[in-house]
């Protein structure tokens, strides 16, 4: 794990808003601000590392509490004052490198903050906001959940410092009882448990995989490289259906999940006779 | 005849805990009305387990049953807990993700079509990894379609209870019913001391965990809906309930004003104790039977 996660969510929130400054009033652990993405004005999203965080399990770029309902309600102050114009489209972040820890988030219930925030991206997209998530770093677990999978259409970038996945290696290991080495093994012989991006790629989920150079530290035409990206993904969700549809479309995803997919036909054919 | 009648109503209950996920889904639906989707003797199977030397099961933990409960139709969800802790892989988020399409299909053509959740799951199926928790967000996006047109009634029994990204789609629910013995928690007690310190959770304090994660405590605290003890018939009667009110006025979930108020008024030096935000922030319900 890099001690560098979330540092590359503030570079690059800053570079794709450099011109307008974030929003007041979000704890210093969100970046939010509406900038200019194409002919849209969109909303940006980030949650970055804050040292001097309330809360002492999340400093580090974790998806707690505060960060969690800060998401929400930015979507849905979005959502609402959308309502009856043109859906901007909700661009989030993504660097995170889990929820959040701690006894602190337990007791005062984080599964129900991951689910508000959760529930106003989906919401938002239902609703034909177009939202995508570029994952510029680390997007794991309970964090990405929170953060980012909701979204239309999902961009990352193809470097070795992005890794989404269920859970980082140390903890998996240690769960499904096996060594970090068994696990890496395990992750070049089994495609969902890769910690590889080009390997997630191959899953379907992904709109695009980006290649960019020098993401820590993005010169201007990398960040217009990106820009490029977004505004294309926003298009293609705006023609697109409003549901997550999209992550079974792909040639790949029809051969990788292929079990999933003849479940849900089985349960189709059988329902109607039910 | 009156001995009989001394044997204790808790003793001649049928316990929920005790059954597996489809008996516990056909302790719910009217007689004669369920039928399972995708039943076990199709062994649509993991793919992914048998390569890393793990067993599967022919209906991959996940039980679907549409049919009736009140006379209402509804689509039952059953994980089984007894099979790698009912963790969710392809299959089975595949399976509960079409079982709440088909539900939203069906109420978006009039026919309002209510999902029962029983969530014994430990969250992602990490041999599954990348793919589990894909298919979580595919359940909770599914859920939400769903749910506005019907509600989703979660029941956590126990013992596994209801953990990982799973307790987002508890949190997503329009109801949730648990009983004493359930929890429900984002971080199970043992992830959290092994990411953050045996001094920031002590996993071996069983009294601590269900005093945060136990069902007493989010009913009490309001961040879940009814405390039912572990007896099928009540548990039955309680989902019933849920399935004729229909959809509730705001779901908890869209309340974000109200939690993030509550968040801030919270003190942070130190860790919270969750009798006193039980008493700021619940509604103190009653455990339903008990005396």
């Amino acid at each position: 794990m890099s001690a560098q996660v979330g540092l590359r969510g503030r570079a690059w929130f800053q570079a794709l808003t450099a011109k307008d400054p974030p929003l007041d009033g979000d704890p210093g652990s969100v970046l939010t601000a509406d900038a200019i993405l194409g002919t849209d004005k969109a909303r940006f999203l980030c949650v970055v590392p804050n040292p001097q965080g309330r809360f002492p399990c999340v400093r580090r770029g974790e998806v707690g509490l505060e960060e969690a309902y800060a998401l929400a309600r930015r979507i849905c102050e979005a959502v609402e004052q959308d309502e009856s114009r043109n859906k901007r489209p909700i661009v989030a972040i993504v660097d995170v490198k889990s929820q959040g820890y701690g006894r602190r988030e337990e007791t005062a219930a984080i599964f129900l903050a991951a689910a508000a925030a959760a529930d106003a991206y989906a919401t938002a997209r239902m609703k034909g906001h177009p939202v995508i998530s570029l994952v510029v770093g680390q997007a794991i677990s309970g964090g990405f959940l929170t953060h980012g999978y909701q979204a239309s259409r999902i961009l990352a970038f193809d470097d070795s410092g992005v890794v989404i996945h269920a859970m980082h290696k140390e903890a998996a290991a240690r769960i499904t009882l096996r060594s970090v080495a068994d696990l890496e093994r395990l992750g070049h012989e089994i495609l969902p448990m890769s910690y590889d991006i080009r390997d997630y790629a191959k899953l379907g989920l992904l709109h695009k995989l980006l290649h960019v150079e020098n993401p820590d530290n993005p010169a201007a035409p990398t960040v217009g490289q990106v820009r490029d990206a977004l505004i294309e993904a926003v298009a293609d969700a705006r023609a697109g259906a409003t549901d997550l549809g999209n992550h079974f479309k792909s040639e790949d995803a029809r051969k990788i999940r292929l079990a999933g997919l003849t479940a849900r036909a089985r349960i189709e054919a059988e329902w109607a006779t039910a | 005849m009156s001995a009989i009648t001394l044997v204790p109503a808790f003793v001649r209950r049928t316990s929920f805990i005790e059954l597996n996920a489809r008996a516990r889904a056909n302790e719910l639906t009217d007689p004669g009305t369920g039928r399972e989707m995708l039943g076990p003797f199709e062994r649509l199977e993991s793919p992914w387990l048998p390569e890393q030397g793990i067993a599967p099961q022919s209906d991959d933990g996940c039980v679907v049953i549409k049919g009736q409960i009140g006379g209402k139709p509804v689509v039952i969800v059953a994980l089984e807990g007894g099979f790698q802790a009912g963790s969710m892989g392809e299959v089975s988020g595949a399976k509960m993700t079409a079982a709440l399409d088909l539900a939203a299909r069906d109420s978006q053509n009039g026919k309002k079509t209510a999902a029962v959740l029983l969530l014994e799951t430990g969250g992602v199926r990490l041999q599954e990894a990348n793919l589990g928790l894909a298919a979580i967000a595919e359940v909770i996006s599914s859920l939400l379609a769903l749910r506005q047109h019907a509600p989703i009634i979660t029941v956590i029994a126990g013992t596994v209870g209801c953990f990982g990204g799973m307790s987002l789609v508890a949190g997503l629910s329009s109801y949730i019913v648990m009983t004493p013995e359930a929890r429900l928690g984002l971080n199970g007690a043992e992830v959290i001391e092994q990411e953050s310190g045996i001094e920031e959770f002590d996993s071996s304090d069983r009294a601590l965990i269900w005093a945060i994660n136990g069902g007493e405590q989010r009913v009490g605290m309001g961040v879940a809906d009814e405390l039912v003890q572990d007896d099928a018939a009540k548990i039955a009667a309680a989902v019933r309930k849920y399935v004729e009110a229909g959809l509730p006025r705001v779901h908890r979930s869209q309340q974000v004003e109200l939690y993030r108020d509550r968040i801030a008024a919270i003190d942070t030096s130190r860790q919270i104790d969750p009798l006193s935000i039980r008493k700021q922030w619940g509604t103190a319900k009653k455990v339903e039977g008990a005396k």
